[in-house]
């Protein structure tokens, strides 16, 4: 049955089975689609990465991330500033071992300019339980433009490997309800779009 | 210029015998390599098994086995051991199968294939030793700027050489069994999955030695620095497309098991083949899967890339898993097996341990491994997943599920068809398949489960214990890695049992003598149609038909949830 004699019909002549060639048009299309999805999504969607991010050594975004936290300063946890930028403006969170720093205190429905770096390894900032999670370099400046759509406390979980204090590396966002009534008027807007 | 002049007349005077079950002709001198590969990779199989086993046991929160610096350690020594040693120590042995027994052929260069082997073998060692001395726990992927000892990369580009001499081989024992006319036509449908494998891998190497060699240069002090960003576009060029090698040799192990156990012939040699081709220009891409969370990227290049280009590549898995069980189907129903829509599948030698572990692997490495990784490497739906369990979760359904449990059913092959010995304990090798797929699955989507509620990899203490400040995931996290360590230790007993079987039919299994009868039988002629090409013809599929419009639902339904997950995010641009 099986015992079949080598075919000697030249391969690439032979008909394409009709199942094959339909699966192979579905399979086809198919790509296409999630192809130009992910372009659409940058036209439809609110949640796109930014590709804005500069070369800075680790020594000059940590004078930056300071003079941040010294500015912003409304109170200090576990001996960590907890730094509460005004909307729209720009916003420093550091990795380092085994730190996210400063805490942060931002307000629903309001944007923020991050600006992430690490200054000695790579880390990995995965805000919880949100699940939003960004790689950060040192040497790279990874700027994000960051609007919070849920309030309450934030947990900053470390998920790239960086030594052995690695699971201690926690930092905090606090995201306050929005005190102007035209903040959550913005955030329903941006939603629709 | 001959083959002769190319590669030299080592191998001329080659000695073979002829298989009682195939009736291919094997060269000595490729059997005892494939030997010699195949029990190196259960060796590396078993010692990193069992590093995995302990990594799932500490990530167990119940359980929470090795302190914090043991449990890096490890995790560094499973991935090298079973990522890169039990797969490619496995894949030279596919290679020389494929090429001189496939074609009945010799060998080229015996001695220098010997060559490649030992310095797999140095580099395999050297590569236990640095992590074991702990100094080296940097991880499988090793980014800089943490740094492993100078020999931990040493090990991994000598292992490197050695299996690009084995590629070697491979491409001259094509070029030899064509010059000697040892077959006719083309090349058959496995051997140029393994061709595709090959090509790839000399690509992977490439890649690996082009950042490799300077990292371990950075490491001694004589380079002042590595660009982290760069190191990884380059690594992963190595990392990502050595498991596009994988994907092309268990392809080809699928295709084959089909071939020698049920007689299959691909429905049409032309779309199996341009499949493997959309593998050789595509995959290389994938770099851009592990880049999609990272600063700087422009969105166009990672669209581009890590889509395979419009997701072309994406689109032979897809081809080759309706083509592979549609060839099983179309000799299934040529068998006799013809009633219903299902009767061929039902029918199916799902008591002999090659075909179910291939049929597993064809399963779990395209609705879990498959799904997930295209999901995974969505640009934006990345963010979702980038670095937590997830992407584990994805690569042990892809690596464990698929190829781990591909390579396994084709042991059953070579046992009894290479090392010539009767498989011992055959009940106990007629369930392996199972336990390990199921566990392999089982602890692929539980990984899966636990990154969506954003559990992170590479990580000691989900509690944080002994972190300044604190964060508490959802019990539904802890839920899934604890089911996570009990499916490792149901796959950790299929594991086993697999090496228990292997290592004891290698020592005591029965020499099997000309007319013999396989406990585990193979499909009558089965062998010409592995060794020749040829299309199977105008066969009716239906119950093909309806596994991949299942398939293809769970595939479009689980790619949209995902997007619905991401839009429910925080804003971000």
């Amino acid at each position: 049955m099986a015992v079949t004699p080598p075919d000697k019909r030249i391969w690439w002549n032979e008909p394409i089975e009709r199942v094959e060639l339909v699966w192979i048009v579905i399979a086809f299309l198919w790509g296409l689609f999630m192809f130009f999805f992910m372009i659409a999504w940058h036209f439809i969607g609110q949640q796109n990465l930014s590709s804005e991010a500069y070369r800075i050594a680790p020594s000059a975004f940590e004078e930056k991330v300071d003079a941040f936290a010294k500015k912003h300063q409304v109170r200090e946890e576990k001996g960590i500033p907890v730094a509460k930028p005004p909307a729209g403006s720009d916003v420093y969170i550091l990795g380092r071992l085994w730190q996210w720093w400063p805490i942060l205190e931002l307000e629903k429905g309001q944007s923020y300019r991050i600006h992430l770096s690490s200054i000695d390894w790579q880390h990995g900032f995965s805000l919880q339980p949100t699940n939003i999670n960004i790689q950060v370099h040192p040497g790279y400046e990874h700027v994000i433009s960051l609007t919070p759509t849920q309030s309450g406390e934030f947990g900053i979980i470390c998920n790239e490997f960086c030594g052995i204090g690695h699971h201690t590396m926690i930092g905090k966002i606090y995201v306050t309800e929005p005190k102007k009534a035209e903040a959550g008027q913005r955030l329903a807007d941006g939603g629709k779009q | 210029m001959t083959a002769e002049t190319v590669i030299g007349a080592v191998g001329a005077k080659a000695e073979f015998r002829t298989c009682q079950y195939t009736g291919l002709k094997v060269d000595a001198a490729a059997q005892k390599l494939i030997i010699a590969n195949a029990v190196a990779a259960v060796v590396f199989l078993l010692l990193g098994g069992v590093m995995g086993l302990l990594v799932a046991l500490t990530r167990w929160p119940a359980v929470h086995l090795l302190p914090a610096d043991w449990f890096y350690l490890v995790l560094t020594g499973h991935g090298a051991n079973v990522l890169l040693f039990w797969i490619i120590f496995f894949e030279m042995a596919i290679l020389y199968f494929a090429s001189a027994v496939l074609l009945n052929s010799r060998l080229a260069a015996p001695k220098l294939a010997w060559l490649g082997f030992l310095l797999m073998i140095a580099g395999a060692v050297m590569g236990n030793v640095a992590v074991l001395q702990g100094e080296s726990s940097v991880m499988f992927t090793s980014y800089p700027p943490m740094m492993a000892r100078p020999h931990f990369y040493l090990s991994i580009i000598l292992f490197a050489v050695g299996a690009l001499i084995g590629c070697g081989i491979f491409f001259a024992t094509l070029v030899i069994a064509k010059e000697e006319r040892t077959y006719e036509g083309s090349i058959p449908l496995v051997t140029f999955g393994a061709l595709t494998a090959a090509i790839i891998a000399v690509f992977t190497i490439a890649s690996g030695a082009v950042i490799l060699i300077p990292t371990m240069l950075w490491s001694m002090g004589l380079i002042s620095d590595i660009d982290p960003l760069l190191y990884k576009v380059v690594w992963w060029g190595m990392g990502h497309s050595s498991q596009q090698i994988n994907v092309s040799a268990h392809v080809s192990i699928w295709y084959l098991t089909a071939a020698l156990l049920i007689g299959a012939k691909p429905l049409s040699e032309k779309v199996s083949r341009t499949a493997f081709l959309m593998y050789i220009l595509f995959l290389q891409l994938a770099s851009a899967h592990h880049l999609l969370a990272e600063p700087g990227l422009d969105a166009s290049w990672k669209i581009v890339n890590t889509s395979y280009m419009m997701y072309l590549a994406v689109m032979g898995s897809m081809v080759h898993g309706l083509t592979v069980p549609g060839a099983i189907e179309a000799a299934q129903r040529r068998n006799g097996f013809n009633r219903g829509m299902f009767e061929w599948l039902r029918k199916a030698p799902w008591g002999h341990p090659a075909f179910s572990a291939m049929f597993l692997s064809l399963v779990f490495f395209g609705f879990i491994g498959g799904i997930s990784g295209v999901v995974l490497g969505t640009e934006q739906l990345n963010v979702l997943m980038h670095n937590t369990i997830y992407v584990p979760g994805h690569f042990h359904g892809t690596v464990v599920a698929g190829t781990t449990l591909a390579f396994m059913g084709a042991t059953y092959l070579v046992l009894p068809l290479i090392f010539q010995r009767e498989i011992l304990w055959p009940k106990l090798a007629k369930m392996q398949p199972y336990l390990f797929g199921i566990g392999a699955a089982g602890i692929s989507l539980f990984m899966m489960g636990a990154g969506t509620l954003g559990v992170a990899r590479r990580h000691w203490d989900i509690t944080f214990s002994d972190a300044n400040l604190s964060f508490a995931h959802s019990a539904g996290a802890f839920l899934m890695m604890g089911l996570n360590g009990i499916f490792a230790i149901i796959a950790a007993v299929g594991g086993a049992i697999y090496v228990v079987v292997v290592v004891g039919t290698v020592l005591f299994g029965e020499k099997i003598k000309g007319g013999h009868k396989l406990t585990f039988p193979l499909h009558a002629g089965g062998g010409a149609v592995a060794s020749h090409y040829g299309s199977e013809k105008t066969p009716k599929l239906p119950g093909t038909i309806i596994l991949v419009t299942i398939f293809f639902v769970c595939f479009v339904l689980y790619y949209f949830i995902n997007w619905k997950y991401l839009s429910e995010l925080w804003l971000f641009r």
